[in-house]
């Protein structure tokens, strides 16, 4: 049951995210990519994770490709239109990307030989108070080092804006 | 295992048929809420006090032309409905209506699944439903529709922020985030709810909860996506047939949702707001005797002339509800039930209430009040709720 739900997502999220790329249309595109966020959340789910679920759906899903989906539809992007490839692009596109592909497999392959199976329902401090006693303890300054951070990029961001309107 | 897909079968197919059936009435009761309002009598020709109006609606839309325009991105458009309709049920699942029962032998609870992320869930599908709005509002192709769209994902992604805040308040008093022991925490009486909850009632995140809530289900006075007098009908416009009645259904049902979760959050859910021992369990017998006997007045004297016949029916039919109360085999489930009926059922009537009331505001009001006003106040009531039970917790 958790294999067959879990190929299921898998292709899904693998079929969306090509179609990220293939899709012309800004729109489809994230929609697409909607599509992969909502997947892996399944697969978070599948592995026991609940609390990284929730997040990823709420923060990803739910806000961020929102304000995705949101900016495009106020720009009023259109359709790409396909030109101007380059015939290195074309020739060696496909190569390239079977070449990297196998280059990251081969790299996984040696650093776990062994292959350490992951078990569905294996992990079980995946809940929110599990997670929640980790952020404030162990991870503690990581953190709040990225609250820092997120901070700084907001104030960076209405900086940013205030000389456009001056 | 057999036995547990059996009962979720059941239980998901009586709960979808309930839910279907208050979608189909909703629309009733907010209408004659609204005419009563107004001093209008509301619905009233099809069926005894336009008691079959929503069946007539419901036949009269799907047999309506379904039309799609040559000039949607097809679809999306298609989807669009879906969409909503989907996100809008799928939060419902995890809702407890009631404590444990047992029915012939089989004990369950009164909820389809209860997920120890319930709240957080809700909040996650309640985000993914403006993909429903945008999208409609974008592939119509419509310069209305696409105004009606981006409006409505502004407006839902800057709620969103308050109504998370209101949320996680009471969280910190309960101390979890499984909607069902949510509700056993606040058992008890009305001063264990955690809007009343000491060290700090939850007043004010009750409130910034109800009016975030309005914001996101789009309804009065913040219903700038579908605001007539300015996009015609907003998102919707180039919808008709079942599928604009997916739309409008999917906004009932957000309401349902948004009741349902301030009432296990802020109201205790199905518990009584006093013990059954000082005689809470008679308050629905009371309220349905009291409601037979004046429909029952009201048939002796009756205002129009079909009265005569329907208002003693009503009237037969309350006090037969009265008298099912005061079974002691059917009182386990139906009490809790009555009360969580009758606490969203109130909070529904707020909504309607406040769509009758309110004037629609403008734009920059909407966004100013939310940034500017809703959101400081929301942060300020969970810093004071996080030290007062970091003090007496």
């Amino acid at each position: 049951m958790d294999v067959i739900l879990f190929l299921i997502f898998a292709i899904i999220a693998v079929v969306c995210a090509i179609n990220v790329v293939v899709q012309t249309h800004p729109i489809s595109s994230a929609i697409s990519l909607v599509g992969v966020m909502g997947s892996l959340a399944v697969l978070y789910l599948l592995l026991g994770a609940e609390f990284i679920a929730a997040a990823q759906v709420i923060v990803y899903a739910g806000a961020i490709m929102v304000l995705f989906v949101f900016v495009i539809m106020l720009l009023n992007a259109g359709a790409e239109s396909k030109h101007g490839r380059s015939l290195v692009a074309q020739l060696l596109g496909a190569p390239l990307l079977v070449a990297l592909l196998g280059l990251l497999a081969y790299f996984v392959e040696r650093l776990y030989p062994r292959g350490v199976s992951v078990r569905f329902g294996g992990f079980t401090h995946g809940t929110p108070l599990d997670i929640g006693r980790a952020l404030f303890t162990t991870y503690l300054l990581p953190f709040e080092a990225t609250s820092i951070l997120i901070l700084i990029a907001i104030v960076g961001a209405i900086v940013l804006a205030w000389k456009e309107i001056d | 295992m057999d036995s547990f897909i059996v009962i979720s079968l059941i239980k998901a197919a009586v709960v979808f048929a309930a839910l279907m059936a208050t979608l189909l009435y909703l629309q009733w009761v907010e209408r004659k809420v609204i005419a009563h309002i107004q001093v209008r009598p509301g619905p009233y020709r099809v069926g005894p006090h336009g008691l079959l109006q929503p069946i007539a609606d419901v036949i009269k839309l799907m047999t309506k032309e379904d039309l799609i325009p040559p000039y949607v991105n097809k679809p999306l458009y298609l989807a669009a409905p879906f969409i909503a309709m989907t996100m809008a049920l799928f939060s419902i699942s995890v809702i407890p209506f009631g404590p444990m029962i047992e029915v012939a032998g089989y004990k369950t609870f009164m909820q389809l699944t209860d997920l120890n992320i319930g709240v957080l869930f809700v909040l996650a599908v309640s985000s993914m439903g403006v993909y429903g709005i945008a999208l409609a509002g974008w592939s119509s192709n419509n310069k209305y529709a696409l105004l009606g769209g981006l409006r409505s994902s502004a407006q839902m992604i800057s709620y969103e922020l308050p109504l998370s805040l209101a949320i996680a308040a009471p969280l910190l008093i309960s101390n979890t985030l499984i909607l069902r022991q949510l509700v056993e925490r606040q058992a008890g009486s009305i001063l264990e709810w955690n809007v009343l909850h000491g060290p700090f009632p939850q007043i004010l995140s009750f409130l910034i909860f109800l009016i975030a809530g309005f914001a996101e289900t789009n309804r009065v006075p913040f219903d700038l996506p579908e605001a007539e007098n300015e996009l015609v009908a907003g998102f919707h416009v180039e919808y008709s047939s079942m599928k604009f009645a997916s739309f409008f259904m999917a906004e009932y049902a957000n309401m349902i949702t948004v009741s349902s979760m301030a009432v296990l959050l802020f109201l205790g859910g199905w518990v009584a707001p006093w013990p059954a021992r000082y005689g809470s369990s008679l308050v629905p017998v009371a309220i349905f005797a009291g409601a037979g006997v004046v429909a029952l007045y009201h048939g002796m004297h009756p205002g129009h002339r079909r009265d005569r016949r329907t208002l003693p029916v009503f009237g037969a039919a309350f006090l037969a509800m009265a008298a099912v109360f005061l079974l002691p085999a059917v009182q386990a489930w139906l009490l809790p039930l009555f009360w969580f009926c009758a606490k969203t059922g109130s909070v529904l009537f707020t909504f309607m209430w406040v769509r009758g009331t309110l004037p629609r505001l403008r734009y920059d009001q909407l966004m100013g009040f939310t940034w500017k006003f809703l959101f400081p106040v929301a942060f300020a009531d969970l810093l004071a709720t996080g030290f007062l039970v970091a003090w007496f917790g």
